[in-house]
């Protein structure tokens, strides 16, 4: 994401706002018509891959999916430089995904066609951000923003892509979390060298009435060895009902999905609730994406 | 006594004087310069000479000039190294060690979880940054993780 500027942010949105009737269905494109894109998952998504797949066939353009690995000539030792190579042979582009850190700026120097990264390893996951700003955009506004993000900000990369993307906006940023689950401080620290107002809190009740944003994230099990204070941090940072009695009235709700139970389902039927219509963005935002990487859209 | 001190480490015809390495450091100097067992002409190192500014370590190699590139390298564990190309025992060119601002293929990333540990037919690649706080910090390019401490020890 950090290779991003503003102004070619602010493009890709427009792009995707363009879009938009098409990824409804309510208007037909040919933008792709006669292009093969490839999806190389080596983990499993469904979101993520879905949603490239609808991008992909609302624009006339074919998927060719990997499948699952243990059917493919991964299990038989290929190296990924070599699959990038063939499929490179049989796909206008590849959009990946791959458990290793790097992978995708990697498969850029073994591929002939263009890559979009579609989540390497732990670190990135660029077209998450991309539609999490593209939600923000069209839910609430970029500039300025007074957002908190909020769950397991130490290795929730999404969170991490987003900040750094949003610190371009001038965004006022909350971090609400457990202390051992808190953002890692070399991001603070990058984020206040940029001018960002940063706060750190434990407590959703503390900030739920300051914010036009609150982005959940999912608080993984596996992350605390004592599963006693598994329960305890998982009840502490829940939204439910009760808690946006004090909420903005504008206030709009996102988590980047699946959650387990950190958002109540009663919340769902909120105007504050935002995350299935936040899904439906990943359509238009990968749609715009694929469109510039084909070079169909200038 | 003065010619038993200059046996230490002998003059050299023709070859490559590193001095003023960072004392003890000349082991891993002769690694980054990949000089192994199979290297075929004459190596010499002291470690710890006293030198004007103190403890430092130098390395001669007899016969063989390395490239600048090769030898900027050395930057990354002793940042005041100087290099020596001598021609009939006399000193031809002297430079500072410059630190490279990229490095392919010289030590691994300490991210286990980085495509570059993998069995992929790639070399490591870092992009070389010097901070005034932390020294050189290097940037791994294909999974970003930073790199300040333990330089040396994650030589190739």
């Amino acid at each position: 994401m950090k290779d991003f500027s503003r102004k070619e942010i602010d493009y890709i949105l427009d792009i995707a706002e363009k879009l938009e009737p098409v990824a409804r269905g309510d208007e037909r494109s040919r933008l792709l018509d006669g292009k093969i894109i490839a999806l190389l998952f080596f983990e499993p998504s469904t979101r993520t891959r879905l949603s490239f797949e609808v991008a992909a066939q609302r624009l006339g353009g074919q998927v060719l999916n990997l499948g699952s690995v243990e059917a493919s000539s991964v299990m038989k030792g290929e190296n990924l430089a070599d699959t990038i190579r063939v499929i490179s042979n049989y796909a206008d582009l590849i959009v990946m995904r791959h458990p290793l850190d790097g992978s995708a700026r990697m498969a850029t120097e073994f591929a002939s066609v263009p890559v979009i990264n579609g989540g390497d390893g732990s670190l990135h996951h660029p077209t998450q951000t991309f539609l999490d700003l593209y939600t923000i955009r069209r839910e609430s506004h970029l500039e300025g923003l007074k957002i908190a993000m909020a769950g397991d900000l130490k290795y929730g990369r999404t969170v991490h892509s987003l900040c750094h993307a949003l610190s371009l906006y001038g965004a006022e940023m909350t971090f609400v979390s457990p202390p051992e689950l808190r953002m890692p401080q070399e991001i603070v620290k990058d984020l206040q060298k940029n001018n960002i107002s940063i706060r750190e809190t434990d407590s959703l009740e503390e900030i739920i009435g300051d914010v036009e944003v609150l982005y959940m994230t999912r608080v993984q099990r596996e992350r605390f060895p004592d599963p006693e204070e598994y329960e305890k941090v998982k009840n502490r940072l829940k939204v439910t009902g009760d808690l946006l009695i004090n909420a903005d009235p504008n206030l709009k709700i996102l988590h980047p999905l699946p959650r387990v139970n950190e958002i109540s389902p009663e919340v769902d039927s909120t105007p504050y609730a935002c995350y299935f219509q936040q899904a439906f963005y990943g359509v238009p935002t990968r749609m715009a994406l694929l469109s510039l990487a084909m070079g169909v859209i200038e | 006594m003065k010619e038993k001190r200059d046996l230490k480490i002998q003059a050299i015809e023709n070859g490559t004087v590193i001095d003023h390495i960072k004392a003890g450091q000349a082991l891993n100097v002769l690694r980054i310069l990949r000089i192994s067992s199979t290297f075929r002409t004459t190596v010499s190192f002291v470690m710890n000479a006293l030198g004007a500014r103190g403890k430092k370590d130098v390395v001669k190699i007899e016969g063989k000039e390395l490239s600048i590139e090769e030898l900027n390298r050395i930057a990354l564990i002793s940042p005041n190294a100087t290099i020596n190309i001598i021609r009939d025992f006399e000193v031809v060119q002297k430079n500072n060690v410059v630190l490279p601002s990229y490095v392919e293929g010289v030590m691994r990333c300490i991210n286990a979880n980085c495509i570059s540990n993998s069995s992929e037919p790639i070399k490591s690649k870092f992009s070389v940054l010097q901070s005034e706080e932390e020294g050189v910090i290097l940037r791994c390019l294909y999974c970003e993780h930073l790199i300040s401490e333990n330089i040396a020890e994650n030589l190739l």
